[in-house]
């Protein structure tokens, strides 16, 4: 709606209802939810027939639902709204809708026919909404109507469109999963597509609907790895922890090799305590592999589809989305060999700078990681200390990256941190360090006396936590080696007076108890102490003094024993059932009586056993078998939904399953087949138009770095268009495919040279035998071409390659055929010698310019190059010089469609000298050109010889200032001179230009009005397919073809020579061979007289 | 993915809630709350959060808490990122991220949750679409919206989603053109009682503003790109460019966006600017403690150190503190213990000095820990790495953009210990 009649109407409105509408504030719910009549009141301004009141109640009604108030009595009153034309309304309306629609189902239903029509909307934005909400509405009922919107949508021309499918797809499933696979096929379809607006949404349907059929991902496999990057990031994500998963179950340990030399020298490993378990699995891993090893005895070669995928994601890493970073990173780890994976640490790393919620996630991944390979982080561990400022929960997970990454070369530093640490204030991060502290003495032998020590002297610190995490820590040290330290144990025994946490006290009690020997005369002291306070104590540590008593009965039974019967009758009578319960077993274990068992016999033992001592362990070890980066590894527990990370297969499962067959037509060498191939497929041209933009993204990099200014690179790119250029360019890739280090610049001086027939000739079988081989080529190709361009798809390079052939491989007999033909037309004894291409002369002169363009162009850009399709072969010519007026001297000119290098504001034109006198013409140049103002002309060089019977072509540049005006030169011989005119028809005053579909449409857009001219006309039966248009138009206007979506439209784009003015054409055809021109171009002058042409050429 | 989100404010209201499935009710937070209970501190609340149903994932913004709930398995940063992402955008749109900012807001707020959300999983999360989906609110805007009743929904569907550049709007026109960057850098870096550097890093973002007509190809190039140890894109970066050249190549979006962050390659040693020379005692026996604090220029090129700020976190015994500052003003807040002093600009000739003493609870004994001294501090036209910027260039456009290139040098996390280590004996290895 415009805001001039929305203005009119609340003009109107104002003294009536409006008044009473800003009377109160529209954020505030509570008044209406506490009040019925206010939601009359919102039904009203609904029901009413001016927008900004609907716009205002909606407005409302959307604040009650953010602040969870419920609004679903409005229902009816907001439904009818649905069809609504005011846009903010509409969407509000369907905000309403989605959320209340499984409510009031049967409601919800009169909607259903707006979405219905918006489907069929021809606008694809307004088709994508209305399937986005109508896949949203979760009524059951709507299922089939569901499925099919999905299906039609699935095949829809605009990737949009596609992509709201793919999204939709898993709503329909969890609404009703029986329609799994029905929503199976739609996903396999949909996993076919080339764009990357929809790659993303479909893995996320292909996880959420059918993770476990991997089989579909075979042919798409490839595809996804070379669209990866040009993926939006939270598709990245979803693609990458898929192919994660693909990877694992397609391709061989990279690290078996490794693993297995390994097998000698791991000594450093065993070294220490935490690692041993580690050990026994990898052992157990690794006699697994021998075994395989073994069978085989074949040296490892990675896939290269492996490599491929790792290579791909790279880059990744440099992403600002830390989820990008983490599903790479996560990826390395589980995929690539032992070598490669450290390349992700510093990513992680930088992760450490972000927000404290991803450093919180980041650490724990990081924390796995370091137990695998921890010498990966070792370069990084200051960017692990810890900040005073850090919040506790971060500290302790870098804490336990730093335990992991303690070893005995760094260990002093370590420890040097660590004890900051202690005078933290953080009490709780204190407690983690002494514990950390605790564990790098376990782990290494060299600073267990060192850490034990400082751990003793902070018993004697103020803060009880401190010492009584402390006792904890030592109790565990003691345990190795309890002999030397009975002095500890006697400082710990005095202890037990102060400290009062119940896990310290149990501790302390437990190792006077375990080494009563070494400290005989405190034990008892100990015991007399804790009997005298036993009923105050906590459970855990009841336990533990009936536990010193036993011991101590055993060991030492004359000074201890009524103590012990003095616990143990407390004991009998304590309120927790366990203690009750274990007095009651000790007291029959130790106290002999005529009715106990055989046991008691053996009670010194039973209590008094060798106890192993404990292992300090990272509760990060082990943590790896959940895929990284996901959120069952980050809870240590499986979450709903979680696949797991299938272990490697054992041998790998045929690789020639992920082998796309070069689609057809590829293999057609004829144009005409692979145009009829696109009418029946939108989606390859639309892939195209998909593909073509990140090409030309990468060009203009390179063209832009060639040259300076934009209309170089244009030139440079327009002249990539040419025939020698894709000559050049492709003579450089079979050097390239050769592997043979020839520059380009030789190509094109061989081609310079020697331009006999033989070359020709000797090129074309080359070419043919390429093709042949095109189809062992592709994956070759592609392995190179991604390395240089890696955003380019995978089929936009086979497609473009075949596209360059094409054109060359058919120029060469052509135009000799066609030049025959339209030469007989003028004069048909005077030709005979004549036959030589008339092509081949020019690139003479151009190469030098071309050379130099070539340089600039790397291999993206001549695939872009072709693309535009010139209709070499057709070139029309015009006669400059009767023979009769010339005096024998005949001379013909064409517009030869190559851009003039030295000038690019000028339009190439061909001459054609013949001399059909007996006697030889000399000196053959321009003169004295007489021109409208503006135009210019750049002169041919001087012929200064053409024998009788002879030919000769030479090039000229005319900038006719974009106008039709005839240019009027003058021709010089060495005797005469001869008045000649130029006239250019409209369409040779323009140069293609590449868009994509939405540039196009965007520029069409803005050339609307005066500056759009169209016109109907029917086109010929025969001429109907879109082979035929093109050709045609093509023929009539130097104009390159817009990559388009839809099937019956045809969109070419140019720009005139010299204002660069845009020129757009648009052939639609209907039924019938009706069929409509549209022509915008700025200049109307040559907008009118392009429609006239092309009509012209249409319908002949 | 994503289920619902709910807005929970410091005093633990929910504010603001949005579903994006099939509405899960919102006592679903009561496990957040007991979590937030758990925690001593705000940020303490642990980001992932099991309960029996539903897994909610959190992020700490603008104290304001956005509660995420998800059902299933889904890689946690991917919530995080996307989170933090909302916030960025509410912000950007708003000015600020507050819930006062929020609860004005609500229905711009509606209509951008549903845009970037569909079914849960992101759908335009890019700025530059959003905008020209749902038009900012300004007060202009608003005002004329009251009057005539017009909506903020953009009119015109945004073609910015099918092209590929979809971070940038199409059709921007500007009657001035201009680029601007502004080189960031921020040090880390902690310090030990002796004033020797523990570890020293340096953080670099490169925060671009460009106002640009069409479709303007950008490239920018540095005199020492070695420098740059790791480096992180805007996806509008050309990657195989910087690959190959080292070049920044881009097409940019329009207004403000975060071109580059980096990080000085840590082989380089790191100049730290500002020196802190320190006395914190407090002695056995006695309930007074001695605070003495001068801070010094060091390794400045010759570039004033400004907006300089202290604050550390006293021990708890501290009562009060009495201290002089020679310049600015220091506040001492008894309950949470914490001193900050505005110091200002360091004047080299007369270094800011704070000296006093502190007073402890009658009868407590000493402290065990001493205070880290956390610092901040701007320096204006440096960037402390001496990473300098080439040449920046536009392509694709024919007028003259008027180009701007600013450095600073601040403080990152920048802290100083002031504390001894405690008696554990020296390993010797």
């Amino acid at each position: 709606m415009s805001a001039s009649s929305a203005f009119n109407e609340e003009k109107m409105g104002s003294s009536s209802v409006g008044e009473a509408e800003y009377a109160y504030d529209p954020v505030s719910g509570k008044i209406f939810s506490s009040d019925y009549n206010r939601h009359d009141d919102l039904k009203e301004m609904l029901d009413s027939n001016k927008d900004s009141l609907k716009l205002e109640a909606m407005k409302r009604i959307v604040a009650m639902i953010a602040r969870g108030k419920n609004a679903s009595d409005l229902f009816p009153a907001v439904v009818k709204n649905v069809a609504c034309k005011n846009i903010e309304v509409k969407k509000l309306v369907y905000v309403y809708l989605v959320r209340y629609a499984e409510e009031q189902q049967d409601l919800a239903l009169l909607s259903i026919s707006t979405f219905q029509r918006g489907l069929k909307d021809p606008n694809q934005l307004i088709r994508a909404s209305a399937l986005r909400v109508l896949s949203s509405i979760r009524v059951t009922i709507i299922v089939p109507i569901m499925m099919l919107a999905i299906k039609e949508a699935a095949s829809d021309m605009s990737p949009y469109v596609r992509k709201t499918a793919a999204h939709a797809i898993p709503k329909l499933y969890s609404l009703d999963p029986e329609q799994k696979d029905q929503l199976i096929e739609v996903i396999e379809k949909l996993l076919a597509d080339k764009t990357t607006l929809v790659a993303g949404s479909v893995v996320m349907a292909f996880e959420e609907v059918c993770p476990e059929r991997i089989d579909l991902i075979h042919k798409n496999y490839r595809k996804l790895c070379n669209l990866l990057i040009d993926v939006e990031e939270w598709g990245q994500v979803v693609i990458i922890n898929m192919l994660t998963r693909y990877a694992r179950t397609q391709f061989l340990n990279p690290n078996l090799n490794e693993s297995l030399l390994e097998d000698g020298g791991s000594g450093d490993k065993t070294f220490y305590g935490s690692d041993e378990d580690e050990d026994d699995d990898e052992k157990e891993n690794k006699e697994k592999a021998e075994a395989a090893a073994l069978a085989k005895r074949k040296p490892y070669v990675m896939d290269p589809d492996h490599r491929l995928l790792l290579r791909n994601t790279k880059p990744l890493l440099q992403s600002r989305n830390a989820a990008v970073v983490m599903a790479v990173a996560q990826l390395y780890f589980h995929l690539a060999p032992k070598a490669e994976v450290g390349v992700i640490a510093k990513a992680l790393v930088r992760l450490l700078r972000s927000h404290s919620e991803v450093q919180f996630v980041v650490l724990q991944n990081v924390a796995t990681m370091t137990i695998r390979r921890r010498g990966m982080f070792e370069p990084y561990l200051k960017s692990f200390y810890i900040r005073s400022t850090d919040p506790t929960l971060i500290k302790i997970l870098k804490l336990e990256v730093l335990t992991n990454l303690a070893n005995e070369t760094n260990i002093s530093t370590i420890l040097r941190e660590f004890q900051t640490y202690i005078k933290s204030m953080d009490k709780d991060f204190v407690a983690a360090t002494i514990q950390a502290i605790g564990r790098c003495a376990t782990n290494i032998g060299e600073v267990r006396d060192t850490c034990l020590n400082g751990l003793v002297q902070l018993l004697s610190n103020r803060d009880e936590l401190v010492v009584a995490e402390s006792v904890v820590v030592i109790k565990k040290l003691l345990q190795m080696q309890p002999e030397k330290h009975s002095d500890i144990i006697k400082h710990m025994a005095k202890l037990t007076d102060n400290i009062q946490v119940p896990m310290a006290r149990a501790s302390i009690l437990w190792l006077i108890g375990e080494y009563c020997e070494h400290v005989p005369k405190i034990a008892p002291d100990v015991l007399r102490k804790m009997a005298k306070s036993f009923t105050y104590e906590e459970d855990i540590v009841k336990l533990q003094i009936l536990n010193l008593a036993a011991k101590l009965y055993l060991t030492n039974s004359k000074q201890t024993k009524l103590l012990t019967q003095y616990v143990l009758n407390l004991a009998k009578y304590d309120q927790n059932y366990d203690i009750r319960d274990r007095a009651r077993f000790i007291r029959q274990l130790i106290v002999p009586t005529e009715k106990s068992g055989a046991l008691s016999k053996y009670a010194k033992k039973l209590f008094l056993a060798l106890k192993p001592a404990p292992v300090l362990e990272s509760p990060f070890k082990d943590r790896d078998h959940f895929q990284l980066g996901s959120l069952s590894h980050l809870l240590n527990a499986k979450a709903g939904g979680y696949q797991e990370l299938p272990d490697w297969p054992e041998a790998a499962p045929d690789p020639s399953v992920r082998n796309v067959e070069v689609p057809e037509w590829t293999k057609c060498s004829s144009r005409e087949k692979r145009k009829e191939k696109k009418v029946e497929k939108p989606f390859y041209s639309d892939s195209e138009g998909e593909s073509g933009p990140t090409e030309s993204a990468d060009s203009e990099t390179n063209s832009a770095s060639a040259s300076d200014s934009a209309s170089d690179s244009e030139q440079s790119r327009s002249s990539s268009e040419s025939e020698e250029s894709d000559e050049g360019s492709e003579s450089e890739e079979e050097k390239e495919n050769k592997n043979k280090k020839k520059v380009v610049k030789k190509a094109v001086k061989e081609s310079e040279s020697e331009q006999s027939s033989e070359e020709e000739n000797r090129k074309l079988e080359k070419k043919i035998k390429q093709q042949e081989k095109d189809s062992e080529t592709v994956s070759d190709d592609e392995e190179s071409d991604s390395e240089s361009s890696q955003s380019t798809s995978e089929d936009s390079e086979s497609e473009a390659e075949v596209k360059k052939k094409a054109p060359v491989s058919r120029t060469p007999p052509k135009p000799v055929k066609k030049e025959k033909k339209e030469m007989s037309l003028l004069d048909l004894d005077d030709f005979e010698p004549a036959t030589s291409p008339q092509v081949t002369p020019i690139s003479t002169l151009l190469s030098n310019s071309l050379v130099t363009d070539l340089e600039g162009l790397s291999l993206s850009d001549s695939v872009l190059a072709p693309s535009t399709i010139t209709p070499s072969g057709t070139l029309k010519s015009y006669e400059l010089l009767h023979r009769i007026t010339g005096e024998g001297l005949s001379v013909e000119y064409c517009f030869g469609r190559q851009p003039f290098s030295p000038d690019a504001n000028m339009v190439a034109v061909q001459l054609q000298f013949t001399n059909n006198s007996t006697s030889e013409t000399k000196n053959l140049h321009m003169k004295d050109v007489k021109l409208q103002s503006g135009m210019r002309v750049k002169e041919f060089p001087e012929i200064e010889l053409l024998p009788a019977g002879d030919t000769a072509s030479a090039v000229m540049g005319i900038d006719f200032c974009d106008s039709t005006q005839a240019a009027n030169l003058q021709l010089c011989t060495s005797t005469r001179k001869f008045f000649v005119s130029i006239q250019p028809p409209v369409g040779e005053l323009m140069r293609p230009v590449f868009l994509t579909e939405n540039e196009f449409k965007r520029e069409q857009g803005q050339l609307m009005g005066m500056n759009e001219l169209t016109e109907k006309l029917i086109l010929d039966a025969k001429y109907r397919n879109e082979h035929a248009i093109v050709q045609r138009v093509t023929t009539a206007a130097h104009l390159s073809r817009v990559p388009c979506g839809s099937d019956n439209e045809c969109r070419f784009a140019g720009r005139t020579v010299t204002s660069g003015s845009l020129v757009l054409v648009t052939v639609a055809t209907g039924e019938e061979g009706v069929a409509q021109l549209t022509v915008n171009c700025e200049k109307m002058v040559i907008g009118t007289m392009l429609v006239k042409d092309i009509l012209l050429a249409l319908t002949q | 993915m994503i289920h619902s989100l709910f807005l929970i404010n410091a005093s633990g209201d929910i504010f603001l809630e949005k579903h994006w499935k099939s509405v899960v009710s919102r006592s679903v937070c009561d496990y957040f709350f007991e979590a937030q209970e758990r925690a001593t501190e705000p940020e303490n609340v642990p980001p992932v959060i099991p309960t029996p149903h539903h897994y909610l994932i959190s992020v700490l913004r603008h104290r304001i808490y956005f509660v995420a709930v998800i059902q299933s398995e889904v890689p946690p940063l991917f919530v995080i990122e996307f989170l933090h992402r909302v916030v960025d955008t509410f912000q950007d749109y708003f000015g600020v991220c507050t819930e006062a900012a929020i609860k004005d807001n609500v229905v711009v707020v509606y209509e951008l949750l549903e845009e970037m959300l569909d079914n849960g999983f992101p759908l335009a999360t890019e700025s530059n679409i959003l905008k020209e989906l749902i038009k900012p609110p300004t007060i202009l805007r608003t005002m004329v919206n009251t009057i005539t009743g017009s909506t903020n929904v953009g009119e015109q569907l945004p073609t910015g989603q099918l092209s590929v550049v979809p971070w940038r709007r199409t059709g921007v026109k500007y009657t001035n053109n201009e680029a601007y960057f502004d080189v960031v850098e921020e040090i880390d870096a902690i310090i030990d009682k002796s004033g020797s550097t523990i570890t020293a890093e340096i953080q670099g973002v490169i925060d671009a503003c460009v106002k640009l007509t069409g479709m303007p190809d950008l490239t920018l190039s540095f005199m020492n790109p070695r420098l740059l140890d790791d480096v992180s894109f805007h996806p509008c970066v050309r990657f195989k460019r910087w690959e190959a050249e080292r070049i920044l190549s881009f097409i940019p979006p329009d207004g403000n966006f975060r071109l580059l962050s980096y990080h000085v390659s840590s082989q380089n040693l790191v100049a730290i600017p500002v020196y802190v020379k320190h006395n914190i005692t407090f002695r056995e026996g006695s309930s007074q403690g001695r605070f003495d604090l001068t801070l010094g220029p060091k390794q400045t090129m010759g570039k004033a150190v400004e907006s300089v700020l202290v604050s550390s976190q006293l021990p708890r015994g501290v009562l009060n503190a009495n201290l002089n500052p020679s310049q600015g003003a220091y506040t001492f807040d008894p309950v949470t213990k914490l001193l900050t002093w505005d110091v200002g600009k360091i004047n080299p000739q007369k270094l800011p000095n704070l000296k006093g003493t502190m007073n402890l609870q009658a009868g407590a004994s000493k402290p065990d820990e001493n205070p880290t001294i956390n610092i901040q501090f701007k320096i204006q036209q440096m960037a402390i790495s001496g990473l300098k910027v080439n040449r920046l260039d536009m392509y694709g456009e024919k007028y003259k953009p008027f180009k701007g290139i600013k450095y600073m040098t601040k403080a990152g996390k920048f802290q100083v210990r002031t504390y001894q280590h405690f008696l554990m004996v020296q390993t010797s290895m």
